[in-house]
């Protein structure tokens, strides 16, 4: 076990590595001179001099190479610059934003578990029949439907039509709802393809016939025996759809005015502000990659005959 | 017992077969829905002559009429005639950016597969890095530093998703290659360039035609998605989902504007999903 925590975590540094490369790059190209953009945030009437020195003091006068060497040594230390346009620390915003965004992305799990594991259950129980039908139907749709349609569509109907829940910000638990259902039901289309076929597929192993054997009722054998051995593939995808829920959450944020990462990241890009972008995209690709990581740990955990198999993970 | 036992493999064969016949009628849906829109897309226009993007205030959020099929937006644009342009744009772009996947991705799968040795090495590590961000946050980066447009979203998404090509490739290559009728051909004094287009090539189409299947629809969500927020085609231009961001002021008293270009974008990634399940299928591919 310690061997494969050992390698991931090396791909995980070597993948941040790039990471940064990449955004390095791509500040280096984006138009516009930052030593400009900052100095006319100030609003002062800025000199030759004034610039140079500017210049100097960030280290723009140095070659590429050294400039990204010092980049990433402040980066390393947390230290991801200033924003432009909020004359504060990027990770100060960041902290700031980053509760939305977590009860965003908690309220849209919980949304997708209870739509996709009472769903999964009732077509594994009656396969073939029509709870099958309608939950493949509702996979199928869901994987389609673009998330801020069924989100702009919940508000017309919620919001404008019947008047029952606010139409955006961020506050009370009625403005929860909307968002969450958004996020939850564009996940639980995914989930529940994959939870589906996982169940189907625990459904025919030699364990599930003892369970039943030892007169264990269906139900259980269903939500407690099955149901575990199929979290195995949808924990791989939560890892490997992470991305999707980020995404999802940025959408759903821009439809709802959520003040959370993504619109913080969508308002900085219009407003060039790049440090801010830079610090989102960072944090993003930490996450997604550390998301990955405890994902192949937790298999152990999950499923008993893995954990017997020493260090074959790979 | 043993006619139970019977009985429970026939009913299972037969729903096997009935499921695969429903799975090819649900294609044929799929690919009719797909052929309707795109003779929408490029007929459409000769039928209502209007342009897409003609301002005119005075006809701004009319009802259907012969002149204007399914209305006008806030800004007095036949919606029809932009919906149209929208789908040529839409697919047009997502079409080009799997063209350059393809292309990127084959060949160094292909070469990768083949040649192996340290270069492979060094490109698995890239990929593998690549790989490991969603086509989102590429997206995001992208447009963040370069500016939000429809090329800068494009190169995004090629820059993600040729790597799932050149994977596949590499996988299929790498088990092919000791193959016997790969060595016959070598012994026979074939070179590597006529191995891998002669004898290693055919092997790559099937898995290569599903995999592009199921990644159009997903590019067309994540272009409408990324150009809903902003981060891909600007205002004036027709886009799907940029029409949306558009005219959302003026939803709940027009739900026409919303409910048209979403339906379009819903309708095709459906039955994208739908032809790419069917040739799946068709074709037997499980691995993807």
């Amino acid at each position: 076990m310690l061997h494969v925590v050992k390698k991931r975590v090396l791909q995980l540094v070597s993948v941040l590595f790039f990471l940064s490369l990449l955004t390095f790059i791509l500040m280096k190209l984006a138009p516009g001179d930052p030593v400009l953009l900052m100095l006319e945030a100030d609003t002062v009437a800025v000199t030759q001099a004034d610039e140079e020195e500017l210049r100097r003091e960030l280290g723009f006068d140095k070659p590429v190479i050294v400039q990204y060497g010092m980049w990433l040594l402040q980066v390393v230390q947390f230290d991801l610059g200033y924003s432009y346009m909020k004359g504060k620390p990027v990770l100060d915003e960041i902290m700031y934003r980053l509760p939305a965004t977590l009860q965003l992305t908690a309220g849209g799990l919980i949304v997708m578990l209870l739509i996709a594991v009472p769903l999964v259950t009732l077509s594994a129980k009656y396969r073939g029949k029509w709870p099958d039908h309608v939950s493949r139907i509702f996979a199928l749709t869901g994987a389609s439907v673009p998330l801020f349609w069924l989100g702009l569509l919940l508000i017309y109907l919620f919001a404008y039509k019947l008047h029952w829940l606010p139409m955006m910000g961020k506050g009370t638990f009625k403005q929860m709802i909307l968002p969450s259902l958004t996020l939850g039901i564009g996940l639980s289309a995914e989930y529940s393809r994959l939870l589906r076929a996982g169940l189907l597929e625990s459904m025919s192993e030699q364990y599930i016939r003892a369970a039943r054997a030892r007169g264990i009722p269906e139900w259980r054998v269903l939500s407690l025996h099955a149901m575990r051995a199929a979290m195995l593939p949808v924990i791989t995808v939560c890892g490997m759809s992470i991305g999707s829920l980020l995404a999802g959450s940025v959408v759903t944020e821009t439809l709802y005015s959520w003040p959370g990462l993504g619109t913080m990241a969508v308002s900085a890009i219009f407003e060039r502000d790049y440090p801010i972008v830079q610090g989102f995209v960072l944090l993003m690709g930490m996450v997604v990659v550390g998301v990955n990581l405890l994902v192949d740990l937790s298999y152990g955990l999950l499923d008993p005959r893995i954990r017997s198999r020493k260090g074959e993970l790979s | 017992m043993r006619t139970v036992i019977t009985g429970l493999t026939r009913s299972k064969a037969g729903r096997k077969r009935w499921s695969r016949s429903r799975r090819s009628r649900l294609t044929t849906v799929g690919i009719s829905i797909l052929a309707v829109m795109v003779l929408l897309a490029f007929i459409g226009p000769l039928m209502v002559h209007n342009d897409p993007l003609t301002v005119n205030m005075s006809e701004r959020l009319l009802a259907p009429s012969w002149q204007y099929p399914i209305g006008t937006d806030h800004l007095g644009r036949c919606l029809f005639s932009r919906l149209a342009a929208g789908a040529q744009t839409t697919l047009g772009i997502a079409a080009l950016a799997l063209a350059a996947v393809m292309i990127i991705g084959i060949p160094i799968g292909l070469l990768e597969g083949y040649k192996r040795g340290r270069a492979d090495a060094v490109l698995m590590r890239m990929v593998d890095a690549i790989g490991a961000f969603p086509d989102f946050i590429m997206a995001i980066a992208f447009t963040g530093f370069l500016g939000p447009s429809l090329t800068n979203l494009m190169l995004s998404i090629i820059l993600v998703n040729w790597i799932g090509y050149a994977r596949v490739v590499r996988s299929i290559v790498l088990s092919e290659r000791e193959k016997e009728y790969v060595l016959a051909a070598r012994a026979a004094g074939c070179s590597s360039w006529t191995i891998i287009r002669r004898h290693l090539l055919p092997n790559i189409i099937s898995p290569v035609i599903v995999l592009a299947a199921l990644d159009i629809g997903k590019i067309i969500l994540i272009i409408a998605s990324l150009s809903y927020v902003g981060l891909g085609g600007q205002p004036p231009s027709p886009e799907w989902g940029a029409m949306l961001n558009d005219g959302r002021p003026y939803f709940q008293s027009n739900p026409s504007l919303m409910i048209y270009p979403g339906l379009a974008i819903m309708l095709v990634v459906i039955s994208c999903n739908l032809i790419s399940e069917g040739v799946r299928d068709r074709l037997d591919v499980k691995s993807i």
